[in-house]
């Protein structure tokens, strides 16, 4: 029987491995963007397991993905705009790269 | 039920129908060609509508089931918010359409950014949070790449990009569970799951969702995308970035804290505690070694920011009345001292190091004391009305037996004041220098020396900001 638990736990596990694809990634702006999307995807996870969970009658979790993934693919969309710009300036899309500004 | 649901959203409908509608009518007519119109226009808008809900208000509504909560609290951060988009859209024009910047995107997604806020500080519910933040985000993120020719500017929207996303998802994963832990995602709900003690799930929920926030407000630990977006971004989207979203932001934070775990004081007390002390020390000190003024303004909001926070972290309405005092001020403050950097230029070109500044009162005397008023003020020096917000969130914290905080904070500003009066001294005692350029756009002089004079004739009653902060405090924390 897979339940509650279970679902959770693949959640924090797909946080995990995005905070850290974010965070120890030297190689490639595209590889941030894939970890922001595991991120939401974790949440969409944790909101619709959660939402069954509470019962029948309790879409709002289910609901509350719908605008998630909306706004995921919008973010997306921005950030790939951004990255396209970047790369003509830079000519480079590298992680180690993105150090004109020392901060 | 709609009717008189869409009456309370009317102020974010009219915005936003007008930004989606100038949009169209750009993209079919003259392009950028129409964009220094769209900007006055823009302003003139959301002006109007800062006035419009500062005099219109009454009561507290709530509409659609209560996800959109209309009270004085959230009047309050709406009517600072729209004011500070309209002055930083009017004094950055000259500024954008010299550098060939003034595109017509520009002023529609500093509305839309401002609907945005406009939903962020009235979200009543999750979800309504969510969008409204994504909303200001997602035009924030492209504003910081306006530049698009630009290796800084895209970086900083390189870099504002990842970092909110990441900070939006955080926050998101605390409100998925906050929602599985409490049932609910409105915040009325919430608070009935957390009224005495805080489930840990609810905890957990709390942290992420805290987490997120203070990545928004740029509070250390989650401040390392502030500098570099500053730096980077062109000059009028910086100033945009250090005086609306901050007031959103806090807004937020205070929305979520009081009406979602309002039960638990307590419990994020600690924490806000935390990060205001933090704030307030790295803003002080790492803001020491800068010489290019956006990087320390950068700095600088960090710090002010640690002060806003710590009228939170008191967890008391008198609280939040001095937190939404000292946003009030440091707007002010901030747009009168980027409407000075604006003009920062010599033979046409920007400078920004504030070494250029050397002897500017010999040549300026009237723009020198005006900044030298405005640094004083951000330093909290007494006679200026910066020094008022400051002691309105030190007495919150003495009230709320914080001591230590208030101890805290008064040596951190004490650390900070070096770095203001640093520019003071520039200014008058600095070695000889090229000079910088005299030109000066009407609007920057008009509002770098309204600024000035607020932070002046303010001492007497705090141009009576007191009274609609004391009934939006009233209205939140109940």
């Amino acid at each position: 029987m897979v339940g509650l638990e279970q679902y959770l736990s693949v959640a924090a596990a797909l946080l995990v491995i995005g905070i850290f694809g974010i965070f120890l990634n030297r190689k490639n702006v595209i590889i941030l963007l894939m970890s922001i999307e595991l991120i939401l995807l974790a949440v969409n996870i944790n909101l619709v397991a959660f939402s069954s969970h509470l019962g029948l009658n309790d879409l709002v979790g289910q609901i509350f993905t719908l605008f998630v993934l909306t706004v995921a693919a919008a973010e997306a969309a921005i950030g790939l705009a951004i990255l396209v710009c970047f790369f003509r300036n830079r000519g480079t899309i590298d992680v180690e790269d993105v150090n004109v500004m020392k901060g | 039920m709609t009717n008189a649901d869409f009456q309370i959203l009317l102020p974010e409908i009219v915005l936003a129908v007008f930004a989606m509608a100038a949009l169209l009518f750009a993209v079919y007519t003259g392009k950028d060609k129409t964009a220094p119109m769209l900007t006055w226009i823009t302003a003139a808008i959301l002006a109007a509508l800062a006035v419009w809900i500062g005099w219109n208000g009454e009561g507290t509504n709530a509409a659609f089931g209560g996800m959109f909560v209309d009270d004085a609290f959230s009047r309050f951060a709406k009517v600072v918010i729209l004011i500070a988009a309209a002055a930083v859209l009017v004094m950055g024009e000259g500024y954008m359409a010299k550098r060939n910047l003034l595109r017509f995107e520009y002023p529609l997604l500093i509305a839309l950014a401002a609907v945005g806020m406009m939903v962020m500080v009235s979200a009543g519910d999750l979800i309504a949070l969510y969008m409204g933040l994504e909303l200001q985000s997602l035009s924030l993120y492209v504003v910081a790449a306006l530049r698009r020719d630009s290796v800084k500017s895209t970086e900083a929207g390189l870099k504002y990009f990842v970092l909110g996303a990441l900070s939006s998802g955080l926050l998101l994963y605390g409100a998925s569970l906050t929602y599985g832990f409490a049932g609910t995602t409105m915040f009325t709900g919430i608070v009935e799951a957390a009224a005495h003690d805080i489930p840990l799930g609810l905890l957990f929920g709390l942290v992420f969702i805290l987490m997120g926030l203070a990545f928004k407000v740029s509070a250390v630990p989650f401040h390392m995308w502030t500098p570099d977006v500053y730096e980077g971004s062109p000059t009028p989207v910086t100033a945009f970035f250090a005086t609306a979203p901050k007031m959103a932001a806090m807004g937020l934070f205070a929305r979520v804290v009081h009406d979602a775990f309002g039960g638990v004081t307590a419990d994020w007390g600690q924490i806000v505690a935390l990060l205001s002390v933090a704030s307030m020390f790295l803003g002080a000190v790492a803001a020491i070694g800068q010489r290019d003024i956006k990087r320390l303004m950068a700095y600088s909001s960090i710090a002010h920011m640690g002060f806003a926070l710590m009228g939170l972290a008191s967890g008391t309405e008198f609280g939040v009345q001095a937190m939404l005092i000292y946003m009030a001020i440091y707007v002010t403050m901030n747009v009168g001292t980027f409407a000075f950097i604006l003009s920062m230029q010599r033979d046409g070109q920007a400078v920004t190091d504030i070494g250029a500044l050397n002897q500017y009162s010999k040549t300026e005397p009237l723009k020198a004391l005006a900044v030298l008023v405005l640094m004083f003020s951000l330093a909290g020096v007494p006679p200026m009305v910066g020094f008022f917000g400051k002691f309105y969130v030190l007495q919150a914290a003495v009230q709320a037996d914080m001591a230590w905080l208030a101890v805290a904070g008064v040596i951190a500003s004490v650390i900070g004041a070096f770095y203001y009066l640093r520019i003071v001294y520039f200014m008058y005692f600095g070695e000889e220098t090229d000079p910088l350029d005299h030109a000066m756009a009407p609007a920057q002089w008009v509002f770098l020396m309204a600024s000035a004079a607020i932070m002046v004739l303010g001492v007497v009653n705090l141009l009576g900001i007191e009274g609609p902060a004391t009934a939006a405090a009233a209205a939140l924390v109940n």
